[in-house]
């Protein structure tokens, strides 16, 4: 048998850091990366007699999301104690949802492959609960004893869990990319996943193509990058196949992934999984979210990229794959329809193509965000006017955007008339160009009645050399052919 | 003239006192931190006192009345169970793990009393994290009863209920999770409340069962605890189960006149559950109470017997609550952060293991055995949602007893205090002992312990007053009639017998 038998079954959980100000049940802030303990308070290092206080605005996240997944919004969910010992978890317990989790259900539509040959899918979720980070554990620097950092005790998480609908590593990058931009898109996590604002553990199983029984699966904990989420995956089910294709037993189990190796390795087995002894926090009230509540929460909601993308297809005739990249986030969707804005729907297209293209690939050599590149969308639609009106070629066009990338000028126009870069479309000027190029080529025009045509487009390229590029290509191509089909045979 | 006789005096003549100035708040203080010096060795009532703080506070106080700022606890001198934080000072929770404890902050009820100008002369003794009947299971040794230094005080909050009794503060705060204020406020003869669940802030009060704490009042009689009550309630936004109500100003409340001076419970039903009076009560306690109920009769009140079908499910009911709240409640003290940590250890695990085993005493490893087993997974359901299911049936059997009477009264307790000792090889005797007090906490109602009597051996008989949500004003007034007609409450212990040199105090 071979890998091509089985099938990858995969759900994700996944962190989500919340980006409120101060920490889920105390006032202490979250800002990341202050000197150690200078940010953890009375609550937060759980002193005795202190006591919790739910932060509103970590609701209101969770209710974001809530609607952002189309999910049933719990009128009233539980906080639970999950009890276990560690040295940076300072109560004994973590604070966190079991039973009635704050979001319930719900589903993500994620794009699986690239151009229009990709397809897309639908995943489910399971849930999404709120619940309060751990501190950190340093054991380096500290001469064989632990240093602990409650800066990060109390900060808000969401836990959002997928149900296993995943069949691949591509499927689980895709779905875990689809929810990180949505969680940035509706401005509820930073997204930051160096700083461990979004961190996933994948469950992942495998079975006979066929089998509807889910095989034992093993968890992969604390992924924080979507190329370790694909590799542990690719691995993990990698190792479960030769595991049971050598007659072996998956046990279940908690594994780590080294990046390093590229492997996975156990963590503890399911007998020495924790007994957390789950109870109703009895020092917090059961949440309740009164209908009125999510009114005011949706009246706040943007349109969400699903939505946005079924609009750009309806309205600007882009394909699913244009409208998937340009609502991949916020920025670029802002940065899309401002640029439309201003050049008009009819040039839709050739907007897509410039953000996706040139300002994506200019983006991405210089290694910058979408939010810091030095042309604005009123420049880029200043410069894509000029070629809708023919103003300017393509490839002038690529010329005056390295300009105003570079900052040699405010505006297209500007570049244009200080460069004199203006397209030449005066026919008779175009004319007397060609004449001049026909004279000096015979060889070619030789050619080009031999039937070559290759020869045509060497005689296309000599008369845009001769226009220093500024010729319009369109009207070079007309007047050349006519030209030479009018030419009396061998002079 | 002498101020001696003010170590009798209510709050209230207290307050006259200093605003007359016929003896300034520090005179006050000084007064009874002596008795506490001569006595507090006999009874071992206190853990820490705090004379510096006590007289700098009472400097404070004193510069208010002249100022005509006084409330009606300013001068006041007062304890505090060593369970509520106190900034600056030990705050031990009678438990080895916190010996060496100051908190950085004080609790939302230290705090209202600082504001209002009492003078806290220290922190009372008590069961170890408040766990247990008798204040034995105090890492500081027990607590004595003022009434038979043999016996114990009650518990948890022995310490604060034996320092009023013996007079060696007016007033002390206390908190009951399962009748820890109302059962040494029997066994000690004095007045003891526990308002409705919510009232009285949690905030810095470390933990015992967070769903069933509440912090409360002890006083020689309704008036004084309903001073102390109404400085300490208030709404809290740091605990969120703190309800936010209008303030309420008990003591006003029970000085109303009333229509008619010789029947001032006229219209008042008290339900007297038959569960309560079945067999099990000895006869002097049966005889008092009686006695006390034809008193609260002649008063104007009516009785009617009511029925609380549940009541005997308390005691298991809360025995598993209780410990799965305190399991985890407990969790923090871990010898990582602050308390106990054990002198040396091989790792992790093994640094657990001996700081919570040394810092821990056997009541309290205990419940928090008992605890983790009932969250246990498989068992979770058997024990502790079952629990729930009991609290449910329990808090119904109150709000229909409730559609027939005002009050439910019955003994506090079973028993009078027992001998040191009696019952420290039966640790379920001792919680069947709390028969009558855990089913209040269990559905968060208000109920106070009022003397009512002797026992053939000279000890304390208490009567306990349950009322509805919220009813703590009117179970106050209640009281104070009563105690208008009545003497039991001025009744002392002979302090004679508390020569320090007889009574060797225990260390455990």
């Amino acid at each position: 048998m071979s890998r091509s038998d089985w099938e990858i079954v995969i759900g994700l959980e996944v962190h989500a850091q919340l980006n409120t100000a101060s920490k889920i049940f105390s006032a202490a802030s979250t800002a990341f990366g202050a000197p150690p303990n200078v940010q953890a308070s009375a609550v937060d290092i759980a002193l005795p007699g202190v006591l919790p206080v739910l932060n509103r605005g970590a609701v209101e996240r969770a209710i974001r999301l809530g609607l952002a997944l189309d999910a049933h919004i719990a009128p009233k969910s539980v906080f639970a104690r999950k009890n276990y010992f560690y040295p940076d978890l300072p109560k004994g317990y973590q604070i966190s949802q079991f039973e009635l989790p704050v979001v319930q259900g719900g589903t993500i539509t994620i794009q699986v492959g690239e151009g229009d040959k990709g397809h897309e899918k639908t995943i489910r979720l399971t849930r999404a609960h709120l619940e309060e980070d751990a501190g950190k554990s340093l054991h380096e620097d500290f001469h064989g004893m632990s240093g602990i950092d409650l800066n990060r005790a109390g900060t808000p998480l969401l836990e959002i869990v997928s149900e296993p609908d995943m069949r691949s590593s591509a499927e689980a990058v895709a779905y875990a990319r689809a929810l990180h931009a949505l969680v940035c898109w509706i401005d509820i996590c930073d997204g930051n996943m160096q700083e461990g604002s979004f961190r996933c553990d994948a469950n992942v199983s495998v079975r006979k193509k066929g089998e509807t029984a889910l095989g034992t699966r093993r968890e992969i904990k604390n992924l924080n990058s979507f190329r370790f989420l694909q590799q542990a995956i690719d691995y993990e089910a990698g190792w479960q196949i030769d595991t049971l294709e050598d007659g072996g037993k998956i046990e279940q189990a908690t594994v780590l992934f080294d990046p390093d190796t590229g492997e996975t390795r156990m963590m503890r087995s399911k007998e020495d999984a924790h007994d957390y002894r789950y109870f109703p926090d009895p020092d917090l009230l059961p949440l309740l979210i009164e209908p009125e509540w999510i009114e005011r929460v949706r009246a706040t909601m943007p349109e969400l990229p699903a939505a946005m993308k079924a609009r750009f297809i309806r309205d600007f005739g882009l394909s699913a794959y244009d409208a998937s990249t340009l609502t991949a986030s916020r920025e670029m969707a802002d940065h899309f329809q401002q640029t439309v804005a201003i050049v008009g729907a009819a040039q839709a297209k050739l907007c897509a193509n410039w953000i996706m293209g040139e300002l994506a690939a200019r983006l991405n050599k210089a290694g910058i965000e979408l939010a810091a590149a030095p042309v604005s969308p009123v420049q880029l639609a200043g410069l894509l006017m000029r070629i809708a009106d023919n103003t300017l070629s393509n490839a002038i066009a690529r010329k005056v955007f390295d300009a105003l990338w570079n900052g040699e000028g405010r505006s297209a126009d500007e570049i244009i008339d200080a460069q004199g870069l203006r397209q030449l479309t005066d026919r008779g000027a175009i004319e007397t160009l060609i004449d001049e190029v026909l004279a000096a080529n015979p060889k070619s025009v030789e050619e080009f009645r031999a039937g070559k045509e290759k020869a045509f487009n060497a005689l296309v390229g000599q008369v845009m050399k001769a226009s220093r590029g500024k010729a319009s290509p369109a009207q070079v191509n007309e007047i050349l052919r006519h030209k030479l089909s009018n030419l009396p045979p061998n002079r | 003239m002498s101020i001696a006789p003010l170590i009798d005096a209510s709050v209230a003549s207290l307050r006259q006192a200093l605003d007359s100035k016929q003896v300034s708040s520090v005179e006050l203080a000084t007064l009874f931190l002596d008795r506490i010096a001569a006595h507090d060795p006999a009874l071992n009532a206190f853990i820490t006192l705090d004379r510096e703080g006590a007289l700098a506070a009472a400097r404070a106080a004193d510069a208010r009345i002249a100022a005509g700022q006084a409330g009606p606890l300013t001068g006041i001198p007062l304890a505090h169970k060593d369970v509520f934080c106190t900034e600056g000072t030990l705050t031990t929770c009678g438990s080895k793990m916190l010996a060496n404890f100051t908190s950085p902050y004080d609790a939302h009820v230290v705090g209202l009393l600082k504001q209002a100008g009492a003078v806290s002369l220290g922190k009372t003794n008590m069961d170890e994290f408040a766990m247990g009947s008798s204040t034995e299971s105090s890492f500081f040794g027990p607590t004595r009863n003022p009434w038979a230094l043999d016996c114990v005080p009650g518990g948890s909050s022995g310490g604060s209920a034996a320092a009023v009794a013996a007079r060696l503060v007016p007033i002390a705060t206390g908190t009951d999770t399962g009748g820890s204020v109302r059962q040494p406020a029997a066994f000690c003869g004095i007045t003891g409340i526990k308002p409705t669940y919510g009232l009285v802030s949690r905030y810095g009060m470390v933990a015992y069962a967070s769903s069933l704490d509440q912090g409360g009042a002890f006083g020689a009689c309704a008036e004084d605890c309903a001073l102390l009550l109404s400085a300490m309630t208030g709404f809290d936004r740091r605990d969120s189960t703190s309800l936010d109500r209008p303030p309420e100003n008990h003591a006003a409340a029970l000085r109303a006149s009333v229509a008619d001076a010789a029947r001032p419970l006229a219209g008042c039903v008290i339900g007297l559950p038959r569960e309560f009076f079945a067999a099990g009560m000895s006869a002097g306690i049966r005889a008092a109470v009686d006695a006390a109920l034809d008193e609260y009769r002649k008063l104007g009140a009516t009785t009617r017997e009511v029925s609380l079908p549940n009541a005997e499910l308390a005691i298991p009911a809360y025995y598993v609550l209780a410990p799965a709240e305190a399991s985890s409640n407990l969790s923090r003290f871990d010898g990582v952060r602050y308390g106990h940590r054990a002198a040396t250890y091989a790792d992790l695990d093994d640094m657990y293991c001996k700081s919570r085993g040394e810092g821990f005493g056997a009541e309290v490893q205990r419940r928090i055995l008992v605890g983790t087993y009932v969250l246990s997974h498989g068992y979770y359901d058997a024990y502790y949602l079952q629990a729930q299911k009991l609290r449910r049936l329990i808090a119904e059997d109150f709000r229909r007893a409730f559609a027939e009477c005002d009050f439910i009264a019955g003994p506090t307790s079973p028993v009078t205090a027992w001998a040191l000792g009696a019952m420290s090889g039966d640790p379920v005797q001792m919680y069947l002992a709390d028969i009558y007090t855990t089913a209040v906490n269990l559905a968060g109602l208000p109920a106070l312990s009022h003397p009512c009597g002797f026992d053939d051996a000279g000890l304390p008989i208490g009567l306990q007053l349950i009322g509805d949500y919220f009813a703590e004003s009117r179970l106050l007034a209640s009281a104070h009639h009563f105690q208008q007609a009545t003497d039991w409450h001025q009744r002392r212990p002979a302090l004679s017998q508390c020569v320090p040199d007889n009574i060797a105090k225990t260390r455990t």
